[in-house]
C-alpha cells in the first residue's frame, strides 16, 4: 500500500469526517435529482452501484489477493432478496414507511448474500487460487440456475414491478459507506493482515495471522456489499432477470478492479466510473462495443496489468 | 532440570516412501542458543517445518512448554511463542518496512476489525502505541530510517534483518532462523553473529538456527545437533561435535559413502 | 433397466465429447499452468470451419459420406490447430513471465473477443445456423435400446483419438518433450528443448481435438451459433478439474463421468431443470473432498 493514492502510514486521518461529508453530499445532491434528466440520473446511479461492486470486490481480489469470479452471483442473491421483500412489504405499509422497508430489504439482501459468501468461502478458500476462481464461477452459474427455476421470483421471465426506491442519495451514501468500510478496515494494524495474506500466505501464517480467517472475512464482507449493490440495482431498474447476473457481469467488475489497480481503492473508484461511462460513449458504435471492450481487456493485460493509475515508486522496486 | 521449552520425542515425518526425519529427539531449554546442522537434504528445514506446524509429524510427539502441538496450526503456534524466518526470504513484499512489523504485531493487538471500523480515540491511541513499538524494534536493528520503503525494494542484508525483526515482533519464546547467513560475506556474517547473540540476551529467548556456515554455527551455538539422512547422529557442545568421527564422516564422506562436503 | 442402459449410452456419447475438450484444457494447463478460456471458442470455430468447408467438399464428394466427412474433419482440425497456435503466439506468449492471473484474464478477454467478433453480422452473425448432415444417420435397435449412429461415431472417434493422443504423449519425442516441459519448464529448456515449439505444438494439438469435438457436438445439436462452445466448454473444463487438472487420463475420466452424471440427472424428473447447475455442484463437492481431483496428486508447497 504505497501508491501515491494511499498514505504510506495507515492512519487514515479524519476518515470518519470524510465519510459523513460524503453521505451529506449524497443526500443534498439527491434533493436536486429532479433537475437532472432521467438518462443522466440513471447513469449516475449505475456509477454509484458499480463503485460499490468494484470497491467491495477489490477487498477480495485486490487487497487479499484472492480471485473471485462470482461477484455477480452475490449481487443476484442480494438483489432478488431485497426485491422480494419490498414487493411483499410495500403494499402492506403506509408510504411514510417506504424508506424503512427499503433499508430493511437492502440489509436483508446484503445479509443473505454475506451468509451465502460464508457458505461458499469457508470450504473453497482453503484451496489454491485458481480453484477459487472456478468455484466462484460455478457458484454464479448455480445461482442463475436456481433463480431460473424459482417461480416465486419470476423464474426465467424475471421479476417485475419492483418499487423505485433507489435514488442518488441512497446510492452514493452507500457507496461512501462501502469506500469507508474497506479503507478503514485495510488501513489498520488488523487490516495489514489482508495484504500480508495476499503477499505471502505461508509467511503470514507463521507470523500468527490466520490466512483462512482473513480470506473468509474479506470474502463475506465483499459478498455483503455486493448484495447491497444488488438491492440498489433491483430498485433502480425495477426489473430483475437471471441473465442480468451472468458471467459477463462478474467479468465487468473484475476488469474495474484490474483497471483501477488491485488494492488501490481510489483507482478502482475511478475505473468504475470510466467503465460505466464507456458503453455510453460507444453507444453509436454499439455493434462494435463488445468487441472493443474485449480488446481493451487484452491490451490492458499486455500493457498495464498493474492498472491505469499505478506508478512506480520514486525509489527502486517494481510497482 | 527445568521443563524444556521445546521437546521433540521420536518425531518422524515421511513423505510417501521417503523418511525425511526419523525418530528425532531433541530438547531446547529456555534462552538457549542451539544449532541444527547437517549436509544438504538432511532434513533440517523439514524439522523446522514440523516444529512450526507447517508439516504434521507422521509419528512421535512435539511438545511446547509441556503441551503437545499435534494438529496446532502454524498461526496458533506463533501465538504460543514460536516464530521463524525462511531460507528464501519471505517478507510481505508490497507492504512497507514498518507495516511488515505491524502485520506481525496484530497477533497481540486487542483492537481488531470493529475498532478499525469505528476509529475511536482508543483505536487511535492503540495504533500509536503499535507504531511506537514497531519503531523501537526497527531502530534496534537500524531499520528505522527506511520505515516507509517497500520491503521488496530493500537490499538483501536489510531484508534478512527485517525478517528477523518481523519474527521478533510476534514476541516469541523460541526463534527459529533458517540459514540466516546464506548469501552473506564474512563481514556481514560477523555482524550476524553479534546480532543473534544480542537477540538472545536482550529478548531472553531461545534461538535455534539451521546453518551451513560452520564459522557461524561453531562461533555462537551453545549446543549443536547434527542430522544426516533425517537421523540425528550427534549432539553436544561445538567442541565435542567438531571432534565427533561420525560428524566428520557425514561432512567429508567415508570410503564407502562418497559425498561432497556440504560446507562449501 | 432399459432406461438405465439407454441413459448410459447417451451419457457415454455426451461424456466423450466433454473428454475430448477437457484434454485440451488439461494439456495447456500442464505446460503453462493456466486455464485457456478461449479453448471453448476454438471448438465453436471448428464447427464453423466444417460448416463452410462442407459445401465445397460436397462438390467433389457427395455428402453424407464417410470419406467426405473425414476430409472436412481433417481440414477443420488443421485450421483450428493454426488458430490455437496463433492465439498462443499473439496473446499468451508475450505474457509468459507474468503472474498467472494476468494470463487468465487475458484468456477471458480472448474468449470474449472471439465470441463477440463472430457474433457480428459481418462475420458469422448471432443467429443459429443449421449444421449440414455429414454422415448418414441410422438408429440401431438392440434389445429395446436405441443407439444412434452419431452416438456410436462420437464414442468410437473419441476412443481412437484417446489412443492416438496417448501414443503421441508417451511414445514420441514430441510427447516426451511435452511431459518434460510440464514437469519443469526451466530444466527442460536447459536440456535443449525448444519450449516455444512444444507449447505451440500443445496448443495445436489441443485445438485440433477441440475442433473435432466441435464437429461431433454439432452433429448432435440442432444447429451452430457463436456461443455454442460456452456450455460444453465450461463442462469440459470442470471435467478437467474433476479428473485432476494437468492429468490426461484424468481429463478423459472426468469428461465421461460428468457426461454420465449429467445425463442421468437430466433423466430424473425434478432434477432435469437443474441440469446446468449439476456440473458445478459436483465440481464443488469434489474440490472439497479431493482438492487435487480424482487422479491428480496433491502437492505440498515447499517452504
Amino acid at each position: 500500500m504505497s501508491s501515491p493514492l494511499s498514505p504510506a502510514t495507515p492512519t487514515c486521518a479524519g476518515a470518519k469526517r470524510w465519510l459523513i461529508a460524503g453521505i451529506i453530499l449524497a443526500v443534498v445532491v439527491s434533493q436536486f435529482s429532479a433537475q437532472f434528466n432521467r438518462y443522466h440520473l440513471g447513469i449516475l446511479v449505475d456509477i454509484g452501484i458499480n463503485i460499490i461492486l468494484a470497491v467491495s470486490l477489490n477487498l477480495i481480489n485486490g487487497h487479499t489477493g484472492q480471485f473471485s469470479l462470482g461477484h455477480a452471483g452475490f449481487m443476484a442473491v442480494g438483489g432478488y432478496t431485497a426485491a422480494k421483500i419490498s414487493l411483499v412489504a410495500s403494499p402492506m405499509l403506509p408510504p411514510a414507511l417506504q424508506p424503512v422497508i427499503f433499508l430493511v430489504a437492502l440489509l436483508a439482501g446484503g445479509g443473505l448474500s454475506a451468509m451465502t459468501g460464508l457458505a461458499v468461502g469457508v470450504p473453497s478458500l482453503r484451496l489454491r487460487g485458481d480453484y477459487l476462481a472456478i468455484v466462484t464461477l460455478g457458484f454464479g452459474e448455480i445461482i442463475r440456475v436456481v433463480v431460473q427455476n424459482m417461480e416465486s421470483v419470476g423464474a426465467a421471465s424475471g421479476l417485475k414491478g419492483i418499487p423505485k426506491y433507489t435514488s442518488l442519495g441512497w446510492t452514493f451514501a452507500l457507496a461512501a459507506i462501502t469506500i469507508y468500510f474497506v479503507t478503514a478496515l485495510v488501513n489498520s494494524t488488523y487490516g495489514r493482515g489482508f495484504i500480508a495474506v495476499s503477499d505471502d500466505e505461508v509467511a503470514a501464517s507463521s507470523m500468527g495471522i490466520n490466512p483462512v480467517r482473513y480470506k473468509v472475512t474479506a470474502f463475506v464482507t465483499g459478498a455483503f456489499f455486493a448484495g447491497i449493490a444488488g438491492g440498489l440495482y433491483a430498485h433502480h431498474k425495477q426489473f430483475l432477470s437471471p441473465t442480468g447476473f451472468d458471467f459477463l457481469k462478474s467479468i465487468d467488475i473484475v476488469v474495474m478492479v484490474i483497471l483501477g489497480g488491485m488494492g488501490r481503492t481510489a483507482g478502482v473508484v475511478v475505473a468504475a466510473i470510466l467503465l460505466t461511462l464507456l458503453p455510453e460513449v460507444l453507444r453509436q458504435f454499439s455493434e462494435y462495443r463488445m468487441i472493443i471492450y474485449s480488446l481493451l481487456i487484452i491490451v490492458l493485460m499486455m500493457a498495464r496489468p498493474q492498472g491505469l493509475f499505478t506508478w512506480k515508486r520514486k525509489k527502486g522496486g517494481a510497482a | 532440570m527445568s521443563q524444556p521449552l521445546l521437546k521433540l520425542d521420536q518425531a518422524t515425518i515421511r513423505f510417501g516412501g521417503l523418511t525425511a526425519v526419523s525418530k528425532f529427539n531433541l530438547e531446547v531449554q529456555p534462552c538457549e542458543l542451539i544449532g541444527l546442522i547437517g549436509p544438504n537434504g538432511a532434513g533440517k528445514t523439514t524439522a523446522f517445518n514440523m516444529i512450526t506446524g507447517v508439516y504434521q509429524p507422521t509419528d512421535g510427539h512435539i511438545h511446547l512448554n509441556g503441551r503437545s502441538i499435534a494438529g496446532v496450526k502454524p498461526h496458533d503456534l506463533t501465538r504460543q511463542g514460536i516464530a521463524r524466518t525462511f531460507q528464501n526470504i519471505r517478507l510481505f513484499g508490497s507492504l512497507s518496512v514498518i507495516d511488515n512489523v505491524r502485520a506481525a504485531m496484530q497477533l497481540h493487538c486487542k483492537h481488531g476489525m470493529r475498532a478499525a471500523l469505528w476509529r475511536g480515540a482508543i483505536f487511535k491511541s492503540l495504533e500509536k502505541k503499535v507504531e511506537i513499538q514497531a519503531m523501537e524494534l526497527l531502530d534496534i536493528f537500524s531499520l528505522g530510517s527506511v520505515r516507509d520503503e517497500e520491503a521488496k525494494s530493500l537490499p538483501y542484508g536489510d531484508q534478512r534483518r527485517l525478517e528477523i525483526v518481523r519474527a521478533l515482533a510476534t514476541r516469541p519464546k523460541l526463534l527459529l532462523l533458517d540459514e540466516p547467513a546464506a548469501g552473506m560475506n564474512p563481514t556481514e556474517k560477523e555482524e550476524l553473529m553479534h546480532l543473534i547473540r544480542f537477540i538472545k540476551d536482550k529478548f531472553q529467548i531461545a534461538v535455534m538456527l539451521v546453518e551451513h556456515d560452520m564459522t557461524v554455527v561453531m562461533g555462537i551455538c551453545e549446543r549443536i545437533a547434527v542430522l544426516e539422512y533425517g537421523i540425528k547422529i550427534a549432539e553436544g557442545s561445538p567442541q565435542f561435535i567438531q571432534r565427533d568421527p561420525k560428524v566428520i564422516a557425514a561432512y567429508l564422506g567415508t570410503e564407502t559413502e562418497k559425498e561432497e562436503p556440504a560446507n562449501a | 433397466m432399459d432406461w438405465l442402459l439407454q441413459q448410459l449410452i447417451n451419457g457415454l456419447a455426451l461424456g466423450s465429447i466433454y473428454a475430448l475438450i477437457a484434454l485440451g484444457y488439461t494439456m495447456v494447463y500442464g505446460v503453462l499452468r493456466f486455464i485457456n478460456f478461449a479453448h471453448a471458442d476454438v471448438l465453436m470455430l471448428g464447427a464453423y470451419a466444417a460448416y463452410f468447408i462442407a459445401p465445397a467438399v460436397s462438390t467433389v464428394l457427395p455428402l453424407p459420406s464417410l470419406t467426405g466427412t473425414l476430409i472436412i474433419v481433417l481440414l477443420s482440425a488443421m485450421i483450428c490447430a493454426g488458430i490455437g497456435m496463433l492465439i498462443e503466439i499473439l496473446a499468451y506468449r508475450p505474457l509468459r513471465q507474468r503472474p498467472r492471473l494476468t494470463v487468465l484474464i487475458t484468456a477471458i478477454g480472448v474468449s470474449l473477443f472471439i465470441e463477440f467478433t463472430c457474433q457480428h453480422k459481418a462475420v458469422f452473425g448471432a443467429d443459429t445456423k443449421p449444421f449440414p448432415q455429414l454422415l448418414p444417420v441410422h438408429d440401431f435397435h438392440l434389445a429395446g435400446l436405441v443407439i444412434g449412429s452419431n452416438d456410436l461415431v462420437v464414442v468410437v472417434t473419441t476412443l481412437l483419438l484417446l489412443v492416438g493422443l496417448w501414443f503421441i504423449v508417451q511414445r514420441t519425442k514430441m510427447g516426451t518433450a511435452m511431459r518434460a516441459v510440464s514437469y519443469n519448464q526451466q530444466a527442460a529448456a536447459l536440456m535443449g528443448i525448444n519450449i516455444n515449439r512444444i507449447i505451440s505444438f500443445t496448443f495445436g494439438l489441443g485445438s485440433a481435438l477441440a475442433a473435432i469435438a466441435g464437429i461431433l457436438y454439432a452433429l448432435k445439436a440442432p444447429g451452430i451459433d457463436p456461443l455454442m462452445g460456452v456450455q460444453p466448454g465450461l463442462r469440459a473444463f470442470i471435467a478437467a478439474v474433476l479428473g485432476g487438472i494437468g492429468n490426461l487420463p484424468g481429463a478423459a475420466l472426468g469428461g465421461l463421468l460428468l457426461g454420465l452424471l449429467e445425463t442421468f440427472a437430466g433423466g430424473i424428473s425434478g432434477l432435469s431443470n437443474y441440469r446446468d447447475g449439476i456440473a458445478f455442484a459436483i465440481l464443488i463437492l469434489i474440490l472439497l473432498f479431493k482438492p487435487a481431483g480424482l487422479l491428480g496428486k496433491a502437492t505440498v508447497e515447499k517452504v
